[in-house]
């Protein structure tokens, strides 16, 4: 598998302000690829290079591995952070005009519009203008605008941000679907959760700077930290607690098990094996539970910021 | 091509299938010819009530008699009375007026008026005339000189207005000259302000509706701002060709069913009525007919255009660089300032000599041009060349302004919620 996007040593300058610095990514075909960082990072600027709203400075986008031409908007499907269509516009009216403008014929975008409006239940709005629209059904056509020109790459900033849990969950399906059938995802979010659950690969930008990029459980393998999580039942919680080694740094936390037990969590030095602390924990009571604390994308996400200032 | 093509449709039938647009048209029209008729109307109940006017004659040359009661005026005579007893009695009586005629030595000496209104020009003048024929003829009698004599000898030849082609006009050839330029270049700066806000409008809508983002990820930021303007201007111009058609209908009904001539005015009207003899109207309809019709609809459509095409560009940078309505006042005075400064120009220097220094150089400035040119335009003798350099400015000027409108209007859709002022936009123009 190819990659479905390379952005390669772009850079973007809004009169002093340096927008995007020497930035590139590899996005692989298929991939559900997150675009993380704090506001004003640089990741809007970013997707409006890929989305050939803006132009870079310098550097270059390869779509398919093919230089970013006009006519790759075909293959991009984009739904940005502000949403919003015409509200005075017939629901059915709108979406063929931006289909068409996508490159679609009528009749192309009638029968895929039929297919969409179906599918997420909104076939009865065709002739509705907006404004009479509930927030949820606009989203769902929102959707419907952005991928009814079957892209190979989508594009969603803040996918989530605005939708009710439940047409989030919906549109986290068809996302995922998407994917299944073989377009290529990019999200721009700072919501850690929905990264966790759906990306297979990240990138931090921080201060217009990429400061991390990879498949995120390689990053999360390089970000292991020897942590550990760990339930004990005991005489004496107060007292077995004290008898922690030290060097193991152990911070009480809460896990779902049992009452009474004791719960904490540990960071194993380097230079004791597992298997050895393992058995010094023993000692102190019967084990319940152990297990390795992966760190979540939210740890590393605080964490790379934190580094970089 | 195809998408640019897609956007002016869409935007014209966003325009003209919008409801306001609809009620203007259609409505617009209706007021039009109901203004003309009230106004029309209320002439004609003006002159039904004639206006009271006592005359005072303390001469025994019997004056009073020039004046006789018509539709108008009706003249009270008093006698005997004494100056000030016929003002107090007249004031008393609430008359219009009181038309004095002192006499010293059996003399006509002073003739004054007393009126707290204020008469016009034309009402005081025939006053004076009258009288003054009168009392001429009288002094000419009473030399022992014929009247007859004189009259049959007098010479009243009208000067005969011509062009050096020899073709005749009239002297109200100067009045459709300008009433046909005020109203182009009146209509033409109505249509650059109503439209230019409309476009500025559509600008601002795209932007808080936020589907900008949507529509400049399929388009170049370019064809959007193009296909904007063109096709609010084909609505524009469907919407002034729906009031041509209407209120050509409407005026034709109304004047046939209600009697009302509601096509000429009561300033017209003296000067029409003085012109009875059909010589006189064929001159004028022969004046209007010589208006260079052709050359004026063609330079008005090619300055319409122009100078649309000219203002809606600034328009929509307006609108890119604002977030809402109301901040845009800030920069609508660079736009309303030339096009009152063109009327202005148009209505004082251009009718008065229409190839005075001041009328010509703002004939080619583009942004009066349209509307000057075409005023000066029915004048006639404006060469060729003059129109094509004016025009040439204006178009080559038009490139030049797209091209800094298109820059604000890129950078401005995309900006949110910033408080924009001139400084911003000079940075948005070199970035």
């Amino acid at each position: 598998m190819g990659n479905a996007l390379e952005a390669i040593r772009i850079k973007k300058d809004y009169g002093d302000y340096t927008a995007l610095n020497d930035v590139s990514i590899t996005v692989p075909k298929g991939s559900v690829y997150g675009l993380l960082g704090p506001n004003g990072a640089g990741k809007t600027s970013l997707i409006r290079i890929i989305n050939q709203i803006t132009m870079p400075d310098q550097g270059y986008i390869l779509l398919n591995g093919e230089q970013l031409k006009p006519r790759h908007i075909e293959d991009i499907g984009y739904m940005p952070e502000e949403r919003g269509l015409y509200k005075s516009m017939k629901v059915g009216e709108q979406c063929i005009y931006l289909a068409q403008l996508k490159g679609l014929t009528k009749t192309q975008a009638k029968e895929r519009l039929n297919y969409w409006f179906e599918r997420l239940g909104i076939e009865g709005w065709w002739n509705k203008k907006l404004q009479e629209l509930s927030k949820g059904m606009a989203q769902k056509v929102q959707f419907i605008v952005t991928v009814m020109h079957e892209p190979s790459l989508l594009i969603f900033d803040e996918p989530f941000s605005g939708f009710d849990p439940m047409n989030a969950n919906l549109i986290k399906d068809e996302i995922l679907k998407l994917r299944d059938d073989g377009a290529t995802i990019i999200f721009s979010t700072h919501r850690m959760e929905s990264v966790e659950e759906m990306c297979d690969h990240i990138a931090l930008i921080h201060k217009s700077n990429l400061v991390l990029e990879g498949k995120l459980s390689e990053i999360k393998q390089q970000y292991r930290d020897r942590n550990y999580a760990v339930s004990l039942i005991c005489e004496n919680n107060d007292l077995a607690f004290q008898q922690i080694p030290a060097e193991f740094d152990p911070q009480p936390i809460a896990l779902s098990g049992l009452d009474n037990t004791l719960d904490f969590q540990i960071k194993i030095p380097n230079e004791v094996a597992v298997p050895i602390a393992l058995n010094r924990l023993l000692k102190l009571g019967e084990l319940t539970h152990f297990s390795e604390v992966i760190p979540s994308v939210n740890d590393i996400f605080i964490k790379t910021v934190q580094q970089h200032g | 091509m195809d998408k640019l093509w897609l956007i002016i449709k869409r935007e014209y039938l966003n325009k003209v299938r919008n409801r306001t647009f609809i009620v203007m048209t259609f409505v617009s029209p209706v007021i039009f010819v109901a203004v003309a008729l009230l106004i029309g109307w209320l002439t004609s109940i003006n002159s039904d009530t004639a206006r009271k006017i006592a005359v005072l004659d303390q001469t025994d040359a019997n004056y009073v008699a020039l004046f006789e009661t018509n539709d108008r005026n009706e003249y009270i005579v008093l006698d005997g009375l004494s100056k000030e007893a016929a003002i107090a009695a007249s004031k008393e009586a609430d008359y219009y007026g009181l038309i004095l005629i002192e006499a010293r030595e059996q003399q006509l000496a002073d003739i004054s008026f007393y009126s707290d209104d204020s008469p016009s020009q034309g009402f005081l003048e025939s006053i004076e005339n009258k009288i003054n024929k009168q009392a001429t003829a009288n002094n000419l009698e009473d030399a022992g000189i014929d009247l007859n004599v004189i009259k049959e000898r007098t010479v009243n030849k009208e000067l005969q207005l011509q062009d050096f082609t020899g073709e005749k006009t009239s002297k109200m050839s100067g009045w459709i000259k300008i009433a046909a330029g005020g109203a182009a270049g009146y209509l033409l700066m109505m249509f650059i302000i109503i439209y230019g806000n409309m476009v500025m409008r559509s600008v601002i809508e795209e932007k808080t509706n936020r589907i900008i983002e949507i529509i400049v990820s399929s388009v170049k930021p370019i064809y959007l701002m193009i296909g904007k303007i063109t096709g609010t201007s084909l609505a524009g111009i469907t919407q002034f060709l729906i009031w041509v058609v209407v209120g050509f209908i409407l005026m034709l009904v109304a004047t046939t069913f209600l009697g009302v001539d509601a096509f000429s005015n009561p300033a017209n009207a003296d000067v029409m009525l003085q012109a009875q003899d059909m010589s006189k109207m064929e001159l004028i309809f022969n004046d209007i007919a010589q208006l260079p019709i052709l050359k004026l609809l063609i330079c008005f459509f090619i300055y319409f255009m122009g100078g649309y095409f000219l203002y809606a560009s600034i328009y929509t940078a307006i609108g890119a660089a604002v977030d809402n309505e109301t901040d845009t006042q800030q920069f609508m005075l660079p736009v309303i300032l030339p096009l009152m400064l063109a009327i202005y120009v148009g209505f004082f220097s251009v009718m008065d000599n229409p190839h005075g220094t001041t009328a010509v150089i703002f004939s080619y400035i583009p942004l009066t041009s349209p509307i000057v040119m075409l005023m000066r335009i029915p004048f006639g003798e404006i060469a060729w060349w003059e129109i094509a350099i004016s025009m040439l400015l204006l178009y080559v000027s038009i490139i030049g302004v797209a091209i800094l409108a298109a820059k604000i209007y890129r950078i401005g859709i995309l900006m949110y919620g910033k408080k924009t002022n001139w400084k911003e936009l000079y940075k948005w123009l070199r970035y």
